[in-house]
């Protein structure tokens, strides 16, 4: 019998070690398994690399994590945005390394990785700073960087719905890196606010694929970073 | 009378409005933050445009009644938006894979220079403080087929905004087909900065005075407004 299901968050990150790569799936809030980073902030790991789109908001969730000082660098397109200011102050002070890579460019090296594609040729940002350190080649007369597929150790993704096979579904812009990451990291594990039954979820709809996670964990009524920040709460 | 300065120049919606009438029935279109948001708000009654937002998002619709949001349902710029009925949630790898395949008909993006062969500065001033953070403005340049920017002519300092060769970090290379300015349209052609429209009560010299590079003037450029879309 499969069952990816687990009993807590602390369980479901229990074994994510010092140095480890940590895909954290979402858009600002949206998608961010707040939960599962506050479990790891508890279970202690650190040196991390952390891949997400941004560096999180206020001092909770991926901000919490960052401000606990256990994370070495973040790979990441956007690294400032309201209320963040974990982030910007580690960066100006030397503490944290940051890997900018374009947004389209993060998603695809990460689909990359996770379908076996070790590299990829993309237009986005020739003749840019971030052009640095890539090789340039042409096909048909026009000018192309090389991008490498990036994969991690452990991906902590947040969907709508679940089931004991690791199926999954996602809420609106909450898909985002998600499904991606899922499929790039050794070990995903998710939080949903349902965990239900098998032959629950339409097999048409479903949008990550079970074999692509390793461990879910429900979470019924996630909190919103939004909220927490607008409360004041820091985390730790 | 008063000594008060006459306002010159279209306001930022009347900017939008002027943009607005070039986007065509049935465009795929991603607009940027700020200003080009404004563009939605202007689309001529009668054309049906769809919207992309790069965090996942076709059909995107305005913003929610108070009260009604979903903080899971945002835009680029991470704000609360609505789904439009027939909207369609994806991926980012399918996001990006509508913008680097050229499927998308066109964006429009705010700048912080445009130089005369279609060079775009947007993303960084390249402050020694400043964090580096570049999102998908990048991957919308070199892949959306048409990319308008919409643009106070002058930063506020005065120092014209459209130039020779961008001094600020680079978003892409010869990327921008036009201008959307306070004071005029503007084509990048071949030959550089070409006139298309000027804003009520501006004159020709008056744009190029405030523009860091000669622009071409083909014929009497109309005033914006004064034609029928």
């Amino acid at each position: 019998m499969i069952n990816k299901q687990v009993a807590s968050v602390a369980e479901a990150v229990a074994d994510v070690f010092d140095g480890a790569t940590v895909m954290v799936g979402g858009f600002g809030e949206a998608g961010s398994p707040i939960e599962l980073l506050h479990a790891l902030i508890d279970q202690g790991a650190t040196d991390l690399t952390v891949v997400n789109n941004n560096t999180g908001s206020g001092e909770v969730g991926l901000a919490a994590l960052i401000k606990a000082g256990r994370v070495a660098k973040m790979i990441c397109s956007y690294p400032r945005t309201t209320n963040s200011t974990v982030f910007p102050e580690l960066y100006r002070s030397g503490r944290i390394e940051l890997e900018l890579v374009p947004q389209g460019t993060l998603a695809e090296r990460i689909r990359a990785g996770g379908a076996g594609i070790p590299a990829f040729y993309t237009q986005t940002a020739v003749g840019t700073p971030l052009e640095e350190g890539h090789e340039r080649r042409t096909f048909d007369g026009c000018d192309y960087l090389l991008a490498h597929g990036l994969t991690a150790d452990f991906a902590i993704i947040k969907g709508r719905t679940a089931d004991q096979h690791g199926n999954v579904v996602y809420n609106k812009t909450a898909r985002n890196f998600a499904p991606l990451m899922a499929m790039a990291a050794t070990t995903t594990i998710v939080q949903a606010s349902a965990v239900v039954s098998l032959g629950k979820l339409d097999p048409e709809v479903i949008v990550t694929p079970g074999i692509f996670v390793d461990r879910v964990i429900a979470v019924v009524d996630p909190e919103h970073e939004s909220a927490l920040v607008a409360a004041g709460v820091s985390y730790r | 009378m008063t000594d008060q300065p006459q306002q010159i120049g279209l306001t930022r919606d009347a900017m939008a409005q002027r943009v607005a009438l070039d986007i065509r029935d049935g465009a795929y279109v991603n607009l940027g933050i700020g200003i080009p948001e404004l563009v939605a708000k202007y689309v001529p009654e009668g054309r049906e445009v769809i919207y992309h937002t790069e965090n996942g998002l076709l059909g995107m619709g305005p913003s929610p009644e108070p009260g009604h949001g979903d903080p899971e349902l945002i835009n680029a710029g991470k704000r609360q938006v609505t789904a439009n009925p027939g909207a369609a949630f994806f991926h980012h790898a399918d996001s990006f894979a509508m913008i680097r395949g050229g499927h998308l008909d066109l964006c429009v993006l705010g700048a912080l220079q445009v130089a005369a062969n279609g060079d775009l500065a947007n993303w960084s001033t390249g402050g020694p403080d400043a964090i580096p953070a570049v999102g998908g403005a990048m991957d919308l340049v070199a892949g959306v087929k048409t990319i308008y920017v919409i643009t106070q002519h002058c930063t506020k300092k005065g120092d014209p905004k459209l130039v020779g060769a961008c001094g600020y970090p680079l978003t892409g290379l010869g990327v921008v087909d036009r201008v959307y300015t306070d004071l005029a349209v503007i084509d990048i052609t071949d030959r550089g900065f070409q006139l298309v429209e000027l804003s009520p009560g501006v004159s020709f010299d008056y744009v190029q005075e405030r523009t860091g590079a000669p622009l071409i003037a083909v014929g009497g450029a109309p005033v914006i407004g004064s034609t029928e879309p």
